[in-house]
């Protein structure tokens, strides 16, 4: 069986044909090419794979391709602004040094964004414990902190 | 993952009648699709609920705050409503997992799963709440004391929908957990809700499956503070005990957690 989905990713149409098992992960990295979003445990415990559906942040390893049929999804490849430039959160991490390998950090970026959205002056307990999704084996948070904390001030 | 076929009905009705056989609802799936990546879970066929409107949303009706099945909880998290008529049901829909699981988790799931360790079974117990459910053309209201019959199990038949599920609102309530920190479950879960001079308490990550503290409820009963409800010893029998915590750890940390549920509630 296959099932045909269409939605939005990063404000284009896609449309793809696909067995109902696919995850939405998979759907985005495989077909569409977009693999900043990364896989990490596969289990729903890392955060790596964090995408917003229709702008809220949800895990991309953890639903099906045919749950976001018909859905406005942005990865972090989304979150560029024209002529590549990067968004302020993406700015945050570079200046902060809040990224090592890297692997983390679409994760993180995306997690970090709807957090400000959500709160946008948040202490620093309230960004510890509003990223506790998101697993980095690198930094020891401290500077992502410090990251988020510098783009709930830029904003 | 084994192979299904998918469907997503736009009813309630539609999903009901899809449920044949092995067939299984899927709700946020956060449960469920990481159930059937490791092949612990399989189906024929998937019922996809988040096209179907009527199960989703939140009413206050007289002195209960009503919620769809498919609500998600960081929705019951941020509503204005719950959070002024239960503020302890909000809290505990915003404590659970982790923001990305409360986005797509929903009330249907959390207790169809009955997963030992989950939090919304706590608030069910707690407030005495009541299930709505479907199957075939029979509705049915399911008392929250009934529910939870045993390790993720309940006393849904197969193929039966949850539609609904009534929490009447008490005078004050509280839930505190004790998180597992990796898995961010509860390790001990405590919800207290006071009723004029009838007094709740339901405990979950515990024993197999939630249950009532009567011991804590008869002390608070008499004495609606902290230091009545700290102060009963519970016994550790059919607690759970595990790398995390044994069982006489658990049942000493229900009487602590119950504790400051109390002095939360208290305001
Ligand atoms: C990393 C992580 C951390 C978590 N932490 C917590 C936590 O701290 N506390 C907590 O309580 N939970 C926690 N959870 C579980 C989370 O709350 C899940 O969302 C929930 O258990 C399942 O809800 P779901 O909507 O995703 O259901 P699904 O996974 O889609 O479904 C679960 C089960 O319920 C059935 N079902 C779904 N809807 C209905 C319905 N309307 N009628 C009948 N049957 C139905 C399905 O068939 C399936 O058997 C966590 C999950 C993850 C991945
Ligand atoms: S890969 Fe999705 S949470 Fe780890
Ligand atoms: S930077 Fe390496 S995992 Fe976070």
């Amino acid at each position: 069986m296959t099932v045909s989905v269409t939605l939005t990713v990063n404000g284009k149409a896609a449309s793809a044909s696909v067995d109902p098992r696919m995850l939405l992960v998979h759907l985005l990295r495989d077909q569409l090419q977009l693999t900043g979003t990364h896989v990490g445990c596969d289990t729903a415990q890392c955060g790596a794979c964090t995408i917003h559906l229709n702008g809220r942040a949800v895990k991309a390893c953890s639903m099906l391709a045919v749950q976001a049929n018909g859905a406005n999804v942005t990865t972090i490849e989304g979150l560029t602004g024209k002529g590549d430039k990067m968004h302020p959160m993406q700015e945050a991490f570079r200046d902060c040094h809040g990224l090592q390998c890297g692997f983390c950090t679409p994760g993180m970026v995306m997690s970090a964004c709807q957090l400000l959205a959500d709160n946008p002056k948040p202490t620093e307990a309230e960004i510890r414990a509003g990223l506790e999704g998101n697993i980095c084996r690198c930094t020891g948070y401290h500077n992502i902190v410090k990251a988020v904390q510098q783009a709930a001030a830029q904003a | 993952m084994y192979a299904f076929e998918y469907q997503n009905p736009s009813t309630a009705a539609a999903a009901i009648g899809s449920a044949k056989g092995d067939a299984r609802f899927l709700a946020g799936g956060q449960s469920l699709v990481q159930a059937m990546k490791l092949r612990l879970s399989q189906t024929g066929t998937l019922v996809d609920l988040s096209g179907i409107a009527e199960l989703k949303g939140i009413s206050v009706a007289g002195s209960n705050v009503i919620i769809g099945a498919m609500t998600r909880h960081s929705e019951v998290a941020r509503s204005a409503e719950v959070k002024q008529a239960i503020p302890a049901l909000a809290d505990l829909a915003g404590g659970i997992g982790d923001q990305m699981v409360r986005n797509q988790g929903t009330l249907g799931g959390s207790i169809a799963n009955a997963d030992p360790a989950a939090c919304y079974p706590a608030a069910i117990l707690g407030l005495g709440a009541t299930i709505k459910a479907s199957v075939g053309q029979k509705e049915r209201a399911i008392t929250g004391d009934s529910f939870f019959t045993g390790l993720f199990e309940t006393t849904l038949a197969p193929g039966e929908l949850i539609t609904s599920v009534e929490f009447p609102v008490p005078d004050c309530a509280a839930y505190v957990k004790f998180k597992q920190p990796a898995s961010r479950f509860a390790l001990v879960g405590v919800f207290v809700a006071k009723f004029g001079s009838t007094v709740r308490v339901a405990v979950t990550g515990a024993k197999s499956s939630v249950f009532r503290a009567t011991d804590i409820e008869a002390a608070l009963s008499k004495s609606f503070t902290p230091e009545a409800a700290a102060a009963v010893k519970v016994s550790a029998n059919g607690m759970n005990g595990d790398m995390h915590g044994s069982a006489e750890y658990r049942a000493a940390m229900v009487s602590v957690m119950a504790g400051r549920a109390v002095a939360r509630a208290l305001g």
